[in-house]
């Protein structure tokens, strides 16, 4: 089985502050990671890599620097990566990026596409069902949970209220929920192979076969108008535990806020 | 000349840091209330690799280096001591003497389970008589047709209840002195091998720490780890690898406690301001990072020179007397820092100042260091 995982490189947006002239991310001095949603798609490749013994390819479109996210994927036990990585791409809506990722994927084999549900940076959760689209193959999103039967694959789409358990034929595309599972952590050793003996692909404009007026900032039909700053709560956190271990944790909590 | 770590030991600390953070911290405070060996920890970097940084894929290690297992015993002693020295323990004592020490045969047997993190592994040289003149060795290792015949016990032995393969030294030959001193590789469960009760300490409460008791303890011939008479040389050298884990521990202590400490004096308030606005408390935050900073130098150099020359054992000397005072003075003065609430358990930084003492005791005293230290100007 060949699963090829999508990934972006995202500001940690627990720290990232909005320009309030320009109405824009400032990036600077903000720590890169890999987008949540796309590191759970990345773990469900791995477990049926762990299960079934998958090939696991990681992909991404961004700038030179997005090569660490990739390493960081290499080094939890994906097995090829590629980063699409040209000026001609940058700029690029969710129309311009998954005609390129489309185009890269269709260069390479597959009987599933894994893509996060959306980026933290973005949130427009578009650009896998695009990609979907572009390559003629069926998609479920919001997936919380899968297993593959057969030539199928069975996924639990979640919402907030219900879920629906939808099948398709592979190759599908299948958007994941970072919620799906608890991505595993690097080893130091994997870490150690994916920059020493693991490879990470670049491909440029002319190694993807895409037309020019689906590229970048150009090949974009929507433009960002303006970005107003909302108010950010700070993230809640759910503990699943009982009353005693509760109160022992919250107590913990704010002793160390010194608000006891 | 190049001071900055590279590429992939600034992934393997990042790892370390979320690790440590995610999955070592919150069990920190219990491990030591309640004297308990963390395991759920242990399992933890045993599943993902960490008993087997340094040694080659082949032994069933993750092919790295020194410096990225001196960065995870660092970023691990951050947050909790105890099991930073249960990983040093391990892997730069236990593990190490077997890797540069052990036969094809012993490597496979008993190295690679410990370095792929399914058995544990111990370090026993010190006795009752025995403990900075470490070669005043009662315990003794008589050749008894195919067996060694193991008579005698060890005592203050990290890991001790816990682990499964002990490296353990005894005299072959007492009138060869230290040249009759030889080492073995025992393990649990062999007939005759016990432990006392577990000892009550100051400090990395929840690490096993036990007198070793051997009482016709019978192990095969081919048990002996190097020649027969290279004991004492064995532990020494051994030891000189040992002590960068214990300096990164002692860096690591340091720095959990500066940072306890710089979120600390930014929130508490008196004379109607963070006490971090007076001087007196930024230049000691000041002093701290200077003395950390020195001491993470000498850390990294002795683990560096481990790998790239013949002989470290100056560098770790160096490197464990610098980093063991400074987690010692700085764990100190963070507790000035936090006044009354840095005596209290739930500030951690007392934790921090109980632990940071045993970085100045085990693996040799700062008094030895010195003596090491000294001895390589004087030669
Ligand atoms: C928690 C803990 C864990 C330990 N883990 C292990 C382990 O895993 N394996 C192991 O083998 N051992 C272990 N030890 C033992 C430890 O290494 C020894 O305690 C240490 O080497 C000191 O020996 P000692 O306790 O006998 O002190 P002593 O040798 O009696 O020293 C007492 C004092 O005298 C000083 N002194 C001694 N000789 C001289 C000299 N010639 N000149 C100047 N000063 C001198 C010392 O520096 C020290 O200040 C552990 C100890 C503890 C407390």
């Amino acid at each position: 089985m060949k699963i090829i995982v999508c990934i972006k490189q995202v500001p940690d947006t627990t720290e990232v502050r909005i320009d309030p002239v320009k109405g824009t991310l400032i990036r600077e001095g903000v720590p890169s990671i890999m987008n949540p949603d796309d590191k759970a798609g990345l773990e469900a490749a791995l477990r049926l890599k762990d299960e079934l013994g998958a090939h696991v390819t990681v992909i991404s479109m961004g700038p030179r620097q997005a090569d660490t996210v990739l390493r960081e994927a290499l080094a939890m036990g994906a097995d090829a990566a590629y980063l699409l990585t040209d000026p001609a791409f940058s700029g690029a809506d969710t129309w311009a990026t998954s005609s390129t990722l489309a185009a890269a994927i269709g260069k390479l084999d597959y009987d599933l596409i894994i893509t996060g549900r959306q980026a933290i940076d973005g949130d427009t959760a578009q650009v896998g069902p695009e990609i979907a689209e572009h390559l003629g193959i069926p998609h479920i999103s919001y997936c919380r949970d899968l297993k593959i039967e057969g030539d199928e694959i069975v996924v639990k789409r979640q919402f907030e209220d219900r879920y629906q358990i939808l099948s398709a034929k592979l190759p599908a595309l299948i958007t994941a929920l970072g919620e799906m599972n608890h991505p595993r952590y690097m080893t130091p050793g994997g870490i150690f192979d994916a920059y020493r003996e693991k490879e990470v692909v670049i491909w440029s404009r002319n190694e993807v076969p895409v037309a020019d007026g689906n590229i970048g900032l150009k090949g974009s039909p929507t433009r960002v108008v303006k970005t107003n700053p909302k108010m950010l709560k700070q993230p809640g956190t759910v503990i699943e535990a009982g009353v005693e271990e509760s109160v022992q944790y919250v107590m913990a909590k704010l002793k160390e806020k010194y608000i006891l | 000349m190049d001071f900055n770590l590279s590429k992939e030991h600034l992934m393997a600390q990042q790892l370390f840091h979320d690790f440590a953070v995610n999955e070592v911290e919150p069990w920190a405070e219990q491990t030591d209330e309640e004297h308990r060996f963390p395991w759920e920890v242990v399992r933890e970097m045993q599943k993902y690799g960490f008993m087997g940084i340094p040694f080659p894929k082949s032994v069933g290690g993750q092919g790295c280096d020194t410096l990225t297992y001196v960065l995870a015993v660092e970023e691990i002693s951050k947050v909790c001591a105890t099991t930073g020295v249960i990983l040093s323990a391990h892997t730069s004592l236990a593990a190490d003497a077997i890797f540069m020490h052990g036969t094809d045969q012993q490597k496979e047997q008993y190295l690679c389970p410990l370095a792929e993190g399914k058995k544990l592994g111990s370090f026993a040289l010190t006795e009752a008589e025995a403990g900075t003149d470490a070669a005043g060795q009662q315990t003794k290792a008589v050749l008894d047709g195919e067996e060694w015949l193991i008579n005698g016990s060890k005592i203050f032995i990290t890991n001790a209840e816990v682990a499964d393969i002990y490296i353990v030294f005894a005299m072959t030959d007492k009138a060869q002195g230290t040249r009759g001193i030889s080492a073995f590789i025992i393990e649990k469960g062999t007939p005759g091998f016990s432990f006392g009760p577990p000892e009550k300490k100051l400090g990395i409460r929840g690490s096993s720490t036990c007198e070793l008791i051997f009482e016709n303890v019978r192990i095969p011939k081919d048990n002996l780890l190097g020649r027969e008479g290279k004991g004492f040389g064995i532990a020494m050298s051994t030891l000189d690898g040992g002590r960068i884990g214990i300096a990164a521990q002692a860096l690591g202590i340091a720095e959990g406690a500066l940072e306890k400490t710089i979120r600390y004096v930014k929130e508490r308030k008196q004379f109607k301001t963070p006490i971090a606005k007076f001087q007196n408390t930024q230049f000691s935050l000041a002093e701290m990072k200077t003395e950390i900073e020195a001491s993470r130098w000498l850390v990294y150099n002795a683990a560096i020179k481990k790998d790239t020359s013949k002989s470290f054992s100056n560098e770790a000397a160096i490197a464990k007397l610098k980093a063991s005072k400074v987690a010692g003075d700085v764990t100190r003065e963070c507790v000035q820092l936090h006044g009354g609430y840095g005596y209290i358990q739930a500030f951690h930084v007392e934790r921090m100042m109980r632990d940071a003492k045993i970085t100045e005791i085990y693996e040799g005293t700062s008094e030895v260091m010195k003596m090491v230290i000294s001895g390589n100007l004087l030669k």
